[in-house]
């Protein structure tokens, strides 16, 4: 029986209610307790955490790995050490492969791909539509019965309401989220970045925060009328992030995440016409950072993903409005979590960790984040203020389209563990291996 | 490394009142040519367009042959890009056959920008989607100057397509840094609310009489229906809402002079008769093209602003 003891670390569990120095043992990949004067064997290995956080394995609820279809990208290979490196134990990839994760053989094809390659927990997100094309239905109940633990159109908004109320009212048969990229395509069309003063200077095609308003609203109407499970992926507008305080506060299964970099940076801190700074949504205004900052910390938001969206250079080295959308962000999510968000003090540690943790876990309901004996053992280990620098050019990912290379940061990752395996670890001297 | 000429925003007004000096001795005599200098003798300019232009290519090509040098034009068409070449490999591709700048148009915003980063040739913008034409806001700064003594505390009342407008951001950077009023005039979907941020001076009204009035200066922006992606205001009522016909006139300042960058569209925008009025300086505007760009490939060939 492998046994791992990670020593003397500030064990924090939100699931648990837990926050102090303690010693977290694990056996055969189960977390066994969680304590001071375990009962350790002579032969467990021992992992001193003291000075470090050691928190249950982060979750990205927002990934996209490429595979199958765009491996020149990415891979579940690559995709899955990235994360580790991130800190990440689970990861959960979005069904804009070539072909669409719109059936269970692709659900399938992902889960043992990632069975055999993933050094982190993969939780395939299946399809709304057909091709997410928007018209047909997808088989969700086959995809869900292969592994998928959601369904999202990402990227290609279901724009008709009516297909939209049918996923709802099909992914409640299955107790499953529908997670919706909410862009009303009419309203962004052609659009390279957030609508506002830096869009008319720049003379480039904007995104208007109303085109994600307005499918927020669709949505929590449907959400109201379906009762479906309803997650709006990458929240990044004022007035979204107000009308999901507004449906939890009457009740309904209504949830949000938000990335790193639309907490981190407005539409003015863009390079001039760099790729590297394109996503969906935009960055956006200081009046939109601010919001998705409060709900973050008010519980409006209730998940950081990532939106990890690698992009070969040969596509992001072109004239802006050529480049595709998205970024990477599964190395620099805890870095730039830190920066912005917990040393500024706009949230404590404990939310941060819950932001990670139960917050996905309890939108997926995946069996993970959580400490609690008995569970799987995914571990994330981290520092609040080792200083590193990010360099892409060493990334696990198979691509460099990052804003944040060459940022230092306070605090990251340290060790990652799944399974009760470290999969990862930085290197000693601060910087990453 | 020597700079290019990229946009009027990041320009200092001492280097734009450089090259309007320029630029007037370089205009030619009444009822003569251009002269030709020798200048710029033994120095070679690209012009790549990837966009259709007859007047500003042309222009470009006639001011560097005026200073002597050589220059050698490449449309989109005939160039590896319809090969499937990507801009920065063509670019690089040009590069190293040594010219000493490149003269670029594009329709992409910050194409040139984009570039510049990657590339030590220097750039000379010469309009690049709906973001700036530096050099056709300093021929136009070069033709109200001929008529005038500064442009300190002028009405200039822009009006038309706005939004999808080089021409009018880069003449609202220029006419800003001098003090200028510049009203920006068009339907409200043409007119983003931000643009008022742009520059001082800056104002905004969807009242095509508000924005004539006591005007020094009209200048008239061609409806870009290429950059159209969509019906921003019903095409029947353009010419009765915002073109410029001869009872507007009345309304601005007796000298008012009426500009247009072209090409123009008689009886979309500006009604034939203002179009061929005395008010009009639209012929004087493509004479100083040549004027002003002269200057500028002096400047950015001979490395004067590096100094």
């Amino acid at each position: 029986m492998a046994s791992l003891l990670i020593k003397n670390g500030r064990v924090i569990d939100p699931a648990l209610s837990h926050d102090g120095v303690a010693d977290v043992l694990i056996e055969d990949g189960v977390i066994v307790g969680i304590g001071k004067d375990l009962a350790v064997k002579q032969s467990a290995e021992v992992f001193d955490a003291t000075g470090l956080i050691v928190a249950p394995g982060f979750i990205d609820m927002h990934v996209h790995l490429r595979e199958p279809g765009f491996e020149h990208a990415e891979t579940i290979e690559s995709g899955a050490r990235a994360a580790a490196a991130g800190g990440f134990t689970s990861i959960a990839p979005m069904p804009n492969t070539f072909p669409v994760n719109d059936s269970a053989t692709v659900t399938s094809y992902i889960v043992e791909k990632a069975r055999k390659h993933a050094v982190v927990n993969v939780w395939p997100i299946g399809a709304i539509t057909k091709g997410s094309a928007g018209e047909e239905l997808a088989a969700i109940g086959s995809m869900v019965n292969a592994g998928a633990v959601a369904i999202s159109d990402d990227g290609r908004p279901v724009m008709n309401a009516r297909v939209m109320r049918r996923a709802m009212e099909f992914a409640r048969s299955f107790n499953i989220p529908v997670i919706d990229h909410c862009e009303d395509l009419h309203l962004s069309a052609g659009g390279d970045m957030h609508e506002g003063f830096e869009s008319v200077r720049l003379g480039l095609r904007g995104i208007p925060g109303c085109s994600e308003d307005v499918m927020v609203a669709r949505d929590i109407l449907l959400a109201e009328v379906t009762g479906a499970r309803y997650h709006v992926a990458h929240i990044s507008a004022k007035h979204s992030v107000g009308m999901v305080a507004f449906a939890k506060s009457k009740g309904l299964s209504v949830t949000a995440e938000t990335t790193p970099h639309h907490f981190s940076m407005t539409d003015s801190d863009m390079l001039p016409y760099d790729s590297h700074f394109k996503m969906k949504p935009p960055l956006r205004s200081h009046g939109d950072v601010d919001a998705v900052i409060d709900g973050v910390g008010n519980g409006a938001i209730d998940a950081i993903a990532t939106d990890h969206a690698p992009h070969p250079g040969s596509e992001k080295m072109q004239e802006f409005e050529k480049c595709p959308f998205g970024i990477l962000g599964l190395e620099t999510a805890l870095g730039v979590s830190f920066e912005h968000l917990l040393h500024p003090r706009k949230i404590g540690l404990k939310r941060l960790v819950e932001l990670f943790t139960t917050g996905p876990a309890r939108i997926l309901g995946i069996p993970r984040g959580t400490l609690a004996t008995g569970a799987a053992a995914d571990v994330t280990i981290f520092s609040l203020d080792r200083g590193w620098t990010y360099d892409v050019n060493k990334s696990f990912s198979k691509s460099r389209n990052s804003p944040f290379d060459g940022k230092t940061f306070r605090g990251g990752p340290v060790a990652t563990i799944v399974n009760g395996q470290v999969v990862w670890r930085a290197s000693s001297t601060g910087g990453k291996e | 490394m020597r700079s290019g000429l990229l946009g009027i925003e990041g320009l200092a007004r001492e280097e734009i009142q450089a090259i309007l000096d320029r630029a007037r001795d370089f205009q030619p005599k009444p009822d003569q040519g251009f002269r030709k200098l020798a200048l710029l003798r033994g120095r070679m300019v690209v012009n790549l367009f990837f966009e259709a232009s007859t007047r500003t290519r042309t222009s470009f090509e006639i001011a560097a042959k005026c200073l002597g040098a050589d220059s050698v034009s490449i449309t989109a068409q005939a160039s590896s890009v319809s090969k499937g070449e990507s801009l920065v490999d063509t670019l690089n591709t040009l590069a190293a056959m040594r010219p000493d700048a490149i003269i670029m148009r594009h329709a992409a915003s910050g194409a040139p920008h984009f570039l510049q980063r990657h590339l030590e040739t220097p750039i000379i913008n010469a309009g690049d989607g709906t973001h700036e034409h530096p050099t056709q806001a300093l021929l136009d700064a070069r033709t109200i100057l001929d008529r005038g003594t500064s442009l300190e505390g002028l009405r200039v009342a822009i009006i038309g397509d706005i939004a999808h407008s080089r021409v009018a951001r880069s003449n609202a950077y220029l006419l800003s840094k001098y003090g200028a009023e510049i009203v920006l005039c068009g339907p409200a979907s043409l007119l983003p609310p931000e643009l008022k941020q742009i520059a001082p001076g800056v104002t905004l009204t969807t009242r095509m009489k508000e924005a004539i009035r006591d005007a020094d200066v009209i200048m008239m922006l061609r409806v870009q229906l290429e950059r159209q992606h969509e019906a921003a205001f019903p095409a029947s009522e353009y010419f009765q809402f915002y073109g410029l016909r001869l009872e507007h006139l009345r309304l601005a300042k007796p000298d008012v002079i009426v500009m247009h960058p072209g090409p123009i569209n008689r009886g979309r925008e500006i009604s034939s008769e203002v179009a061929d009025s005395q008010r009009s300086v639209i012929l004087n505007q493509v004479e100083n093209g040549i004027a002003v760009r002269m200057a500028v490939l002096e400047r950015v060939l001979s490395g004067v602003a590096a100094n």
